[in-house]
């Protein structure tokens, strides 16, 4: 591990206070399993990107390990939002299981949705703990490991809440779950630990959608992880929302094991964080795995949004297709960094990596380095990175037929967009992003195409 | 001049002494030409020669600088005039390399192009029916295949199919002063004629054309009023239909003499 900024006991308080709660009433495992966190996590620290840490080469977290994050115990998860505001601002449908999260706790208050889980398990993971033991201890932290990554150490050093859904052997939910992590105004400046298990069965099917909102101005940390465990034969639709606030650091892990025959599909859309990480680390670890990531970012003003995305063909007959697209604006920095590794006995993969960006401005900056590292020799892989401004012939063209240079530019970023929002095959999903992406677009300093 | 003898309509186009320049080089040097309502002509010349600058230029491109004569299409100085409000006042331009605009579909890119022309007319914008309806009239008309309108812009389009996209847009747009720069170039024989058959069938007494070819051939289908011959950014000879068909027998080095002489 490369060295680490030393300011963890920041967060030893709350953790104390968390396990002295947990020592009434609190399973012995998830106890043992935050002791063992915690010291990885103190033992860790935060990233650097000093001494060659190709991970975090080009984003520095400084600015979250230097800040005084709490998690105070005692805040109330069903008044710190409004079900109106909720509604209004986060994906919803009626139609749907909405599970909300309020500082990192379940509202049961809030949540709701006619949805129905059709003999899967769909609650908090909270209650998971308590009535779902065994098969949640199996999981748990399986795949997330605390022992190379700080950010999962401490997600897993305040594990407490979350959500579950186990889709049982041959079963699919038959509605959409939709978890909304929502990060409130009150005590601030403050840090939640979302944390998320998924378990589909063999050949079950599922599809959520997990989003990261947040209601104020102020400075807050999300630090979030998300374990899936495809099982043989299953199929995951995932959708991952990331829109926090401008002033708020937002880091998740996204962690995907995928069994024979499974399917994972992923569609990633970041549009808020001042700071934000999305980490996705697939692992195809049988034959006839395949996974397909696609992902969005937008930046602007001097926002920082960072996708690392790790697919790893343990095994022959794997497929994986990546394809990111960033619309950079201001003063804004992106970082794309993929890396697929197809090991020695995985003939037969079969690999495609792409990411695409789009600068608005001058000044806004693109890190791309997807990289493939292969160890086979019967593969067919694939990787490739462009960044461009504007074309001033296109924007010509559609001027020539009357469109003014707003018009135009904003009908093309809205054309580069729709390649991704096209991948989400939830309907209403796809109209929520159209409308927010669309919000989201930059209108002020559209690069001028050399025009009047 | 050669041209028809007939009484023509009022002037759409003035251009006069119009000089060009692309960077630091001169294209245009002194460009003469009036084009009245109801008249096609023809600008033919060599590569090299100024043919697609001055279609260009009249539509606005950004990078064309003028820096003497003028431009005035139907009494309004071009010059001072973006390209969208050229195109909402009706001028149209045919690229002679169309655009590809992935992820933009040709329905959603027409329907914005004749909605900013009837809101720039004072109109109401065109329900989405009745954008149907017309543009299924005008895909009939240039015989292009119905499915393209729902595809990306001339993304994945064949050559000849671009073509006849830009006289698709043309159906669409009904300008005033269309300029079709090479829209022949490019085309087999069938494709021609379908471009050439809509070119004629959009042709009326109160609208205008210039077709900018470098080969004769266009004008088997298409009889201009006029024909101009451009040479090294100068309009060296005008003459009627018959011209062209000199030009073909002749060649370019013909009128390369002849100018050369007279000059």
């Amino acid at each position: 591990m490369t060295q680490a900024l030393s300011r963890t006991d920041t967060y030893l308080p709350d953790f104390q206070a968390l396990q002295r709660t947990a020592e009434t009433g609190g399973q012995t495992w998830l106890r043992e399993m935050r002791d063992n966190a915690w010291s990885s996590f103190s033992h860790l620290g935060f990233p650097t990107a000093r001494r060659g840490n190709e991970k975090w080469k080009y984003t520095s977290v400084r600015a979250i390990a230097y800040a005084d994050f709490s998690h105070p115990q005692d805040l109330d998860p069903d008044t710190g939002a409004g079900a109106a505001e909720l509604k209004r601002i986060a994906p919803w449908n009626d139609d749907w299981m909405n599970l909300v999260f309020v500082d990192g706790r379940f509202s049961k208050v809030l949540s709701g949705g006619t949805g129905n889980a059709n003999g899967a398990r769909v609650t908090s993971l909270a209650d998971a703990i308590r009535s779902d033991g065994e098969l949640v201890q199996e999981y748990l932290g399986r795949y997330a490991s605390v022992e190379d990554d700080g950010f999962t150490a401490l997600n897993t050093a305040f594990l407490e809440d979350g959500a579950f859904i186990h889709v049982p052997d041959g079963q699919s939910t038959s509605s959409v779950v939709n978890l909304v992590y929502v990060t409130t105004g009150r005590s601030q400046p403050r840090v939640s630990y979302p944390r998320t298990l998924v378990v589909a069965g063999r050949n079950s099917r599922t599809t959520f959608v997990e989003s990261y909102i947040g209601l104020c101005q102020e400075p807050y940390f999300t630090d979030a992880v998300t374990e899936i465990v495809a099982q043989e034969g299953s199929r995951v639709e995932h959708y991952r929302l990331l829109m926090e606030s401008t002033q708020a650091f937002h880091v998740g892990h996204c962690l995907v094991y995928q069994a024979k025959d499974s399917e994972y599909e992923s569609a990633s859309f970041s549009m808020g964080a001042g700071l934000g990480r999305n980490e996705f680390e697939v692992l195809l670890d049988a034959p006839g795995a395949s996974c397909s990531l696609n992902g969005l970012y937008l930046t602007t003003g001097t926002q920082h949004l960072d996708n690392m995305i790790s697919i790893d063909h343990a095994k022959p007959h794997t497929k994986s297709r990546l394809l990111y697209k960033g619309i950079l604006d201001g003063k804004s920095r992106a970082v794309f960094g993929g890396t697929v590794l197809v090991r020695k006995d995985a003939q037969k993969a079969d690999a495609r990596q792409t990411d695409k960006n789009l600068l608005l401005s001058d000044e806004a900056e693109i890190d791309s380095k997807p990289s493939l590292f292969i160890y086979a020799d019967d593969v067919q892989c694939s990787h490739g990175a462009t960044a461009g401004h504007m074309d001033d012939n296109t924007l010509f063209y559609m001027r020539s037929r009357g469109l003014d240079l707003e018009a135009a530019s904003r009908m093309l970023i809205q054309a580069f967009a729709r390649e991704i929002i096209d991948t989400v095959q939830l309907q209403p999903l796809r109209d929520y992003l159209d409308k927010i992406v669309l919000e989201a677009l930059p209108t002020a300093s559209i690069r001028l195409g050399g025009g009047s | 001049m050669a041209g028809k003898d007939q009484t023509n309509g009022e002037p759409i186009l003035s251009v006069r002494n119009l000089h060009v320049n692309v960077g630091d080089q001169e294209i245009l040097k002194g460009i003469n030409l009036t084009v009245n309502a109801g008249e096609v002509h023809a600008i033919m010349g060599p590569n090299g020669s100024g043919k697609s600058t001055l279609a260009n230029v009249l539509a606005g491109k950004p990078e064309y600088i003028v820096t003497a004569g003028e431009m005035v299409y139907k009494g309004q100085d071009l010059s001072r005039m973006a390209p969208e409000l050229r195109a909402r006042e009706g001028l149209f331009l045919a690229f002679q390399y169309p655009v590809e605009l992935p992820g933009v579909r040709a329905w959603q890119f027409l329907k914005a192009a004749v909605d900013a022309l009837r809101v720039h007319q004072g109109q109401e914008e065109m329900s989405a029916r009745e954008f149907d309806q017309m543009l299924k009239e005008k895909v009939a008309l240039v015989e292009i295949d119905p499915d393209l309108v729902r595809r990306s812009v001339n993304e994945g389009f064949s050559g000849g199919e671009k073509k006849r996209n830009e006289i698709l847009q043309m159906a669409v747009l009904q300008p005033t002063l269309a300029l079709l720069d090479e829209t022949d170039s490019g085309l087999d024989i069938d494709a021609l004629r379908i471009v050439a058959n809509g070119i004629n069938q959009l042709r009326n007494p109160s609208n205008a054309m210039v077709l900018v070819t470098h080969y004769q051939r266009i004008l088997d289908y298409i009889t201009p009023d006029y024909v101009h011959v451009l040479l090294d950014g100068l309009i060296v000879r005008t003459g009627g239909a018959d011209l062209a068909l000199e030009l073909e027998a002749k060649g370019y080095d013909w009128i390369k003499e002849t100018a050369g002489a007279g000059a």
